[in-house]
């Protein structure tokens, strides 16, 4: 392995992304420095998600370099690579295995051997067990353990899928929307969630819902058109004239 | 490894088993040991006819293991059935020796038929049993593989995947029907004598290839429910609900398909290579693209995702198929066929199987909760 190439986590530069024509990414740069909290935000179209799928190797990107830990190359792996590289992702939708029971969505998420020869010669021990009762504590759905999670609610689901991540040890979380379609109440425990996590990992949020975005209160980073427009404070940025414009100030 | 096989072991499955491993004793005694009178005897072709609804039982639990626990719906399976059956009818064939019309101890019929003066290369060791049973195995695995490794990572999924699974075998038919393939051309391979030096006509024999179809059958349910309920088995059924969740976990969905899908190939050979001896040929119609898509519809009617309902949907539905075309009602049967699909597909979407099980966990849940229910739950369309 070569010589660490930055300090930060994730290093994007130059990431050049177009779909027939539309650049969805445009020279997009940033970095995320270890153990911080950072809200992207943006208007539709201006490339949060491409941006999620570029780090996590769902698209390749034409131009530019992305860096996790300052050693990987995340352009020439593939999605389970990354992942065991420990880059966890939450989809807008919440995305659950339904037909399995939560117990078993958290069991099959928890750090561990992914080969297939591994699964074959599994069996249940105490380890697995207290694991995932340490990650019920932190997302609060023991009471459904046995459940099947297609019987969730959709707040529940996200929760679950944020546990699954959480089953990972994961050093960073891509969390996408994770708020869209909840109640108050469950928006505000999703951002008490979120900070507890931030303790031990780092997070970057994707999300639309300012309210959210100001509750967690950390570094945003404003995206149009598939570039960097500001980088600052919830503040700072509200009052950047170029964000106001395109974004805020409709 | 015990452990894996233990769980191989709930209700419905045992009860399936045994009743399986009951006929494979009790038709051949009924047969054998009953004067021809009798009210209980079982005449010799119903041996043979019930022999092979069970080697199409073990066809469609290779389907339901893909499609109702990996939601890869294979269109296709025939092919690999067919190769398996081809293995051994050309291990039957070279049995006939100077039997045949010809009387070439070599060559078979057709080959002397077409002036072919040597056996083609890819011939050689069929007269040996225990190679032909390695190519049963071998040859749809091999082809499943390399079929799996090339779609698979170029992430050919649903409908597209199916399609291509239906060219395949068509493609295969196609060559199979070529007199210069060398496989016997439209007429494919029949006319068998003896397999293992026991002559394939007589009852005996009969009893003892049906006997040895349930006990595989009974193995390969046991093996398969012992390979759906372990993790490996979770891990497909995720693939099946959430295939790119199942991704950014870190699993490489490739692998797991392309494994079981070759593993789902091979009993898929097997099953071939005990259908040919107990109906005495094996044709180019057997890779017929209408024959892959009623394979699948065993498995619908029975229930995807159940395994048992595999089984129990092949049975019924050749059983039905028997008693039409024997009949004033058999022009038909293909109305029939679409009908039952059709209705199925509407009326019971689980299955005859999976819908007992669902209303049977529906009646338990109150009370005590199911701690480890069936996976059938909805077992998602091939998307």
């Amino acid at each position: 392995m070569d010589e660490r190439e930055t300090s930060a986590l994730l290093y994007l530069d130059g990431v050049t992304v177009s779909f027939d024509g539309f650049r969805a990414l445009n020279e997009l740069s940033f970095t995320i420095d270890p153990g911080e909290m950072r809200a992207v935000i943006g208007p539709n179209g201006a490339g949060k998600t491409t941006m999620m799928d570029v780090v996590t190797g769902k698209t390749r990107p034409e131009t530019g370099d992305v860096l996790f830990d300052g050693i990987h190359r995340l352009t020439d792996l593939y999605e389970s690579d990354i992942a065991e590289l420990g880059i966890g992702r939450k989809f807008q939708k919440p995305t659950v295995f339904e037909s399995h029971t939560v117990e078993d969505n958290l069991r099959l998420a928890l750090k561990a051997d992914r080969r297939a020869r591994a699964a074959l010669t599994w069996h249940d021990n105490v380890d697995e067990v207290t694991r995932i009762d340490l990650l019920f504590e932190t997302i609060r759905l023991g009471a459904l353990r046995s459940r099947p999670a297609g019987s969730l609610s959709h707040g529940q689901k996200q929760w679950l899928e944020i546990g699954m991540l959480l089953a990972q040890e994961p050093k960073l979380l891509l969390v996408d929307e994770p708020v869209a379609g909840m109640t108050d109440a469950e928006t505000h425990q999703t951002a008490e969630l979120l900070r507890e996590i931030n303790r031990e990992r780092t997070v970057v949020v994707v999300e639309h819902d300012m309210t959210f975005v100001r509750a967690l209160d950390v570094k945003v980073t404003v995206l149009h058109e598939g570039t960097v427009i500001a980088e600052g404070s919830i503040d700072q940025v509200s009052a950047n004239e170029r964000v106001i414009e395109v974004y805020l100030g409709r | 490894m015990i452990s894996l096989f233990a769980r191989g072991f709930d209700r419905s499955t045992t009860a399936f088993i045994l009743v399986i491993l009951g006929l494979a004793v009790a038709v051949p005694l009924l047969n054998l040991m009953l004067p021809p009178e009798s009210l209980f005897h079982v005449p010799v072709y119903i041996v043979s006819l019930w022999g092979k609804y069970a080697s199409y039982a073990i066809l469609a639990l290779s389907i339901d293991l893909i499609w109702g626990y990996c939601g890869i719906l294979s269109l296709g399976h025939g092919a690999f059935f067919a190769l398996g059956g081809y293995a051994m009818g050309m291990y039957l064939m070279r049995q006939i020796g100077t039997r045949g019309v010809y009387a070439n101890p070599i060559l078979p019929d057709f080959m002397v038929f077409l002036n072919w003066d040597h056996l083609p290369f890819y011939w050689w060791g069929f007269n040996w049993f225990a190679y032909a049973a390695v190519m049963v195995v071998l040859v749809p695995g091999l082809l499943a593989f390399v079929f799996g490794w090339f779609a698979f990572r170029s992430r050919v999924t649903g409908v597209y995947l199916s399609i291509i699974t239906q060219a395949l075998t068509f493609a295969l038919m196609l060559g199979f029907f070529r007199n210069n393939f060398g496989f016997g051309g439209n007429n494919g391979l029949t006319d068998f004598k003896d397999v293992l030096g026991f002559n394939v006509q007589a009852a005996g024999t009969r009893g003892a290839l049906f006997a040895i179809t349930c006990v595989v059958l009974a193995a390969a349910l046991m093996m398969c429910r012992a390979l759906v309920t372990s993790k490996f088995g979770k891990v497909l059924i995720a693939i099946r609900d959430a295939e790119s969740r199942t991704r950014f976990l870190g699993y490489k969905v490739e692998s797991y398909k392309l494994l079981v899908f070759t593993l789902s190939a091979c009993m898929a050979g097997v099953a071939g290579a005990l259908y040919v001896p107990q109906v005495g040929i094996i044709n180019p119609s057997e890779f017929a693209p209408a024959n892959s898509i009623e394979e699948a519809i065993w498995v619908a009617v029975g229930g995807r995702g159940t395994l048992t309902g595999a089984i129990l949907g092949a049975v019924v539905v050749n059983y039905g198929k028997t008693y039409f075309t024997s009949g004033v009602l058999a022009p038909y049967w293909l109305f029939v066929l679409g009908g039952l699909f059709v209705g199925v597909t509407l009326l019971l979407p689980r299955g005859i199987v999976g819908t007992i099980l669902h209303l049977w966990s529906g009646r338990r849940r109150p009370d005590t909760p199911d701690p480890d229910p069936q996976p059938v739950g909805e077992p998602a369309p091939a998307e």
